[in-house]
């Protein structure tokens, strides 16, 4: 898998304390690895700084909420190690 | 400081946007009810109260950033360490930087010193959403005013 999956594995092990041979690309966040919002707060920082980027969070929240999306698109680790991969991409394109 | 109005802050006394930095100050009530619970005849500033003054800094600080756009609340409270006691009708000197600012969220790191003594110092996370209604924006605008929050710093609709 993306070293960027295994980085945030590892993030999310160290953050939560969950087993790191527990979380794999198909866990959700949420639904498997059991993950509050105020947990991922922590995640989310720790990405940001890892990886240069600003999770859109808010924007994700909102379109879960409208419908327009579903969790697992963004929080299915494998589509999340995506997301952060087009962020990373944007920035760097942007810079 | 009153606390029966859970008005932890007296004052701004510098406050950086650029750096995204503040210093406040505030003075600990000479007399007030809680001393005589905490402690009877050996009063302190509970460490709890103390934490409160570092969100309410950090909080100016955020709303400054914000442009008084979005309310920030205190969503958590991470290595918070007291570090020697606080006594009623002292002065607190409390600093506060912005650590990061997430999509929806910031972290800061604040101390809280008497006499240039470091007292207490925590990282808070807030969770920020625009402003619920009106009347709390209001409020805070006014409160602003009162602490000498520069009035640039407050946007205008």
């Amino acid at each position: 898998m993306s070293s960027t999956f295994d980085q945030v594995a590892t993030i999310i092990a160290e953050t939560c304390d969950i087993p790191r041979d527990t979380i794999t690309p198909d866990s959700h966040a949420i639904d498997d690895l059991g993950i509050d919002s105020l947990d991922f707060l922590d995640i989310a920082f720790a990405i940001d700084k890892a990886f240069g980027i600003k999770l859109p969070l808010e924007k994700w929240t909102q379109e879960v909420n409208d419908g327009k999306a579903t969790t697992e698109q963004y929080f299915v680790l494998k589509n999340l190690s995506a997301r952060i991969d087009e962020l990373v991409a944007a920035k760097g394109a942007g810079a | 400081m009153q606390l029966e109005y859970f008005i932890l802050i007296d004052r701004i006394l510098d406050l950086n946007i650029g750096e995204k930095t503040i210093q406040v100050e505030a003075q600990v009530p000479q007399h007030n009810t809680i001393f005589e619970g905490h402690f009877p005849g050996y009063p302190i500033m509970p460490g709890v109260l103390l934490i409160e003054s570092m969100a309410q800094t950090s909080g100016w600080l955020l709303l400054a950033l914000m442009k008084f756009e979005r309310m920030p609340f205190l969503a958590a409270v991470k290595e918070a360490k007291m570090r020697g006691f606080v006594s009623p009708g002292e002065v607190l000197t409390i600093d506060a930087n912005v650590l990061h600012e997430g999509s929806g969220y910031a972290m800061t790191e604040a101390k809280v010193r008497v006499g240039g003594k470091l007292k207490c110092n925590a990282t808070i996370t807030f969770s920020h959403i625009p402003f619920p209604n009106p009347d709390l924006r209001g409020h805070m605008e006014a409160m602003a005013k009162r602490v000498g929050f520069p009035q640039q710093a407050i946007a205008h609709d």
